[in-house]
């Protein structure tokens, strides 16, 4: 297992294709195998980040010159119960072997992301949030347990009220404390494979937000579109996604709908042009103008309200509906910028963003508005208020200027009290970690690594950019 | 390996990450002129040579200018092709990962008269040419398979022809040239870019070997330029510039001509 640059140094990337670094991989099948890495970073002095299927935004599963342990490999389901829709996997198993899974006996997973390929480790160690954060919490609320294996060797079980610190720590913790080995998770009864969905649109940011605290109340999950590139009186303008499960009953195809074909998405456009291929024909429009074009297009087209019924999966997986999507931002490819909001600063704030970016020229091509509570981890993200995730393209040329907006993003959010999620950013400082999550938790959860991995084992670009001295 | 009281520089972030570098023959002149332009621009560095203290005492000067370790020394003899793997390993593990490698360990070694010089031009074949062989070719492969890095190869003018006054510099300057254009010609489609430097006469230890001496730059001018040309990836550069024109005329006077021409010879 000696590392050697020949064989072992592989250039491992982001989501977003806009960052990469070289590391030695380690592919784990079990947990005596994970404990071999740690021996091996023990002798040569390396450090070791955990990474699922690496759909972070940023740097969180890189590790320059370090170990990255690819926990894929360890995917197996040990135990599911479709009475009680009680869940037991390794930590490598993928939303979307967990969702095939439980659904035909009536289950769905209670958070999932917005793409179904990213593992359960993973989910755990950023606390994944989905469409329905403000009613179901992030996925960290509905773990009833999980084993992990700390970098001292010792192997432990942590539950709400089983070592609750370190519970409420490691969940979201980044994967900085330990390696998740088993989790054990709490699935949601579902009567139908579909939900109502209702679209409309909003004219501008102060409807957008207002209609999503409206709106979030009455449904199950609530999503908008914000179209970035929109200026003036129409600045945040954008489309509400609306959506809530069908009571026992109303889907007469029930037991047709909840099975797994019926819910796969489908590989061909217009039942011709294969899906692969799509990003390839939206990479033109990947451009100021293009994006102005399309998303222009894409509101007015939406300005009838319409509700309709859809397939879970194809409501949730909106980023796997067009594979590889990433790809059509060219060869640096995208970052994410996603903030946090109490409801008071919202617009004021997100008004004063959008309108910077513009003035930059450097307009975000796609927003992403959802709406949130608190929660009680420790690294916790969640305001209760709003998220807009933004994202934006990555050129050889306005990676700098790129830069500084998003330093400037940065203040603006911190000003208004404002949070960020480690999955996503890739531009957070250490001392704007320390302010928007202040000092006290960072003395915390730095004592807690102290107790759970002394030798500092367990470090990642992200950990040492956001928690670096 | 260096210790230091300064603090670890940052690594930056993605979308402004800290660049990192090594420096083979980093001790004294355009090493050690590199030295400084690279980390005056956020480079860090791990600096690479025999002699410990020089490579300690410029360090120090360096982490001193900017408060942080920028510069790391690794005492490190190029003619130890062993040691080459392992330590290329500690350096992108301190440094946490690797943008660029310049390999600018050469040697000039007058040839005496009435001395065959079997072993001075041996040697200098081995740090200026073997030596390269040694640290670009491990490198080379790592930069492809990570599909970036940048490698630049301190040549000389004197590789562009065969010179009457110091066949054993000259071949060994040439051979590196070459080597840098194949690996160039092999590495591009990967995305990794090669520079060939061509220094003419440059004011460090090597240009008392010179018999005379003319257009003589500073170390500093000559890291400058090479500076410039790894931001613009070009392929190959004079520095001086001027030495462009001279070798572009020497390059095409035929043999039989050049070799009567005893001034330039």
């Amino acid at each position: 297992m000696k590392p050697s640059i020949y064989n072992t140094l592989t250039r491992l990337e982001n989501y977003g294709h806009s960052h990469h670094a070289p590391s030695f991989l380690f592919q784990p099948q079990n947990v005596a195998e994970i404990e071999k890495a740690f021996e091996t970073a023990r002798k040569q002095g390396l450090t070791i980040t955990l990474r699922g299927a690496g759909k972070s935004y940023n740097d969180a599963a890189l590790n320059g010159g370090g170990i990255v342990l690819d926990l894929q490999g360890m995917n197996r389901i040990l135990e599911w119960d479709p009475a009680s829709g009680l869940i037991k996997v390794e930590p490598g198993v993928t939303i979307h072997q967990l969702w095939q899974h439980v659904l035909p006996d009536g289950w769905w997973p209670p958070v999932v992301s917005g793409t179904m390929t990213t593992t359960l480790g993973g989910c755990l160690g950023m606390n994944i949030h989905g469409k329905n954060n403000f009613r179901m919490g992030t996925i960290g609320e509905h773990v009833i347990e999980f084993t992990v294996l700390l970098p001292t060797g010792l192997e432990i079980v942590c539950g709400p009220k089983k070592n609750g610190d370190l519970f409420r720590a490691m969940i979201g913790g980044l994967g900085m404390l330990g390696v998740f080995t088993t989790i054990t998770l709490q699935m949601k009864r579902t009567h139908s494979g579909l939900l109502t969905v209702r679209a409309w649109n909003v004219p501008h940011l102060r409807s957008h937000l207002d209609e999503i605290e409206t709106g979030a109340s009455e449904h199950d999950y609530f999503v908008g579109w914000l179209d970035a590139t929109a200026r003036g009186r129409g600045l945040g303008r954008g489309q509400l996604h609306a959506a809530d499960y069908l009571h026992e009953g109303d889907d007469p195809a029930a037991a047709r709908t909840l099975q797994i074909d019926y819910q796969t998405l489908p590989s061909t456009f217009f039942g011709l042009m294969p899906k692969s291929l799509l990003h390839y024909f939206m990479a033109p429009f990947m451009n100021n103008l293009g994006t102005w074009g399309v998303n222009t297009a894409k509101y007015y087209m939406g300005s009838r309200a319409k509700t309709y019924r859809q397939a879970h999966a194809a409501f949730h997986f909106l980023l796997d509906y067009i594979p590889d999507w990433e790809l059509a931002y060219g060869r640096s490819g995208l970052i994410q910028y996603q903030s946090f909001l109490p409801r008071a600063t919202a617009l004021e704030a997100w008004t004063e963003m959008l309108a910077l970016s513009q003035r930059r020229g450097l307009p975000s091509y796609l927003g992403v508005t959802k709406r949130h509570r608190p929660d009680k981890f420790l690294l916790t993200h969640a305001v209760d208020g709003f998220s807009l995730a933004l994202d934006f393209k990555v050129t050889g040329r306005n990676r700098t200027r790129l830069a500084g907006l998003l330093q400037d993003f940065d203040r603006i959010v911190v000003d208004a009290g404002g949070r960020f999620y480690f999955a996503k950013n890739s531009e957070t400082t250490a001392a704007t970690a320390r302010l928007f999550l202040g000092q006290d938790v960072v003395t915390r959860f730095k004592a807690l690594k102290r107790r759970c991995d002394p030798k500092n084992l367990l470090e990642s670009d992200l950990y040492r950019r956001v928690f670096g001295e | 390996m260096s210790k230091s009281t300064y603090p670890l520089p940052s690594r930056g972030t993605p979308l402004a990450p800290r660049r990192k570098a090594i420096l083979v023959g980093a001790s004294s002149g355009i090493g050690a002129a590199l030295a400084h332009k690279l980390t005056r621009q956020g480079y860090t560095v791990a600096l690479l040579a025999r002699r410990a203290d020089l490579l300690q005492a410029l360090a120090d000067e360096i982490n001193h200018q900017h408060n942080e370790q920028r510069a790391r020394i690794y005492v490190h003899d190029v003619l130890d092709h062993q040691a080459v793997p392992t330590l290329l390993n500690r350096i992108l593990t301190d440094l946490g990962g690797l943008d660029l490698v310049i390999y600018n360990a050469g040697v000039n070694l007058p040839p005496e008269k009435g001395s065959t010089n079997v072993e001075t031009d041996c040697q200098m074949a081995a740090v200026n040419y073997q030596g390269a062989l040694a640290w670009l070719n491990p490198v080379a492969t790592l930069f492809e398979s990570l599909g970036a890095g940048q490698i630049v190869g301190i040549s000389s003018v004197a590789g562009d022809r065969g010179r009457a006054g110091n066949p054993g510099y000259t071949s060994s300057k040439a051979a590196l040239s070459c080597y840098l254009e194949a690996l160039r010609n092999r590495l591009s489609s990967a995305g990794v870019h090669v520079l060939t430097v061509k220094p003419g006469f440059v004011d460090t230890e090597m240009l008392k070997a010179a018999k005379r001496a003319f257009w003589v730059i500073p170390p500093e001018k000559a890291a400058g330029d090479i500076y410039k040309a790894i931001q613009r990836r070009k392929q190959t550069i004079y520095t001086s510039a001027r030495w462009g024109l001279v070798m572009l005329i020497l390059r095409h006077i035929p043999s039989f001509v050049f070799r009567r021409l005893k001034f330039l010879a």
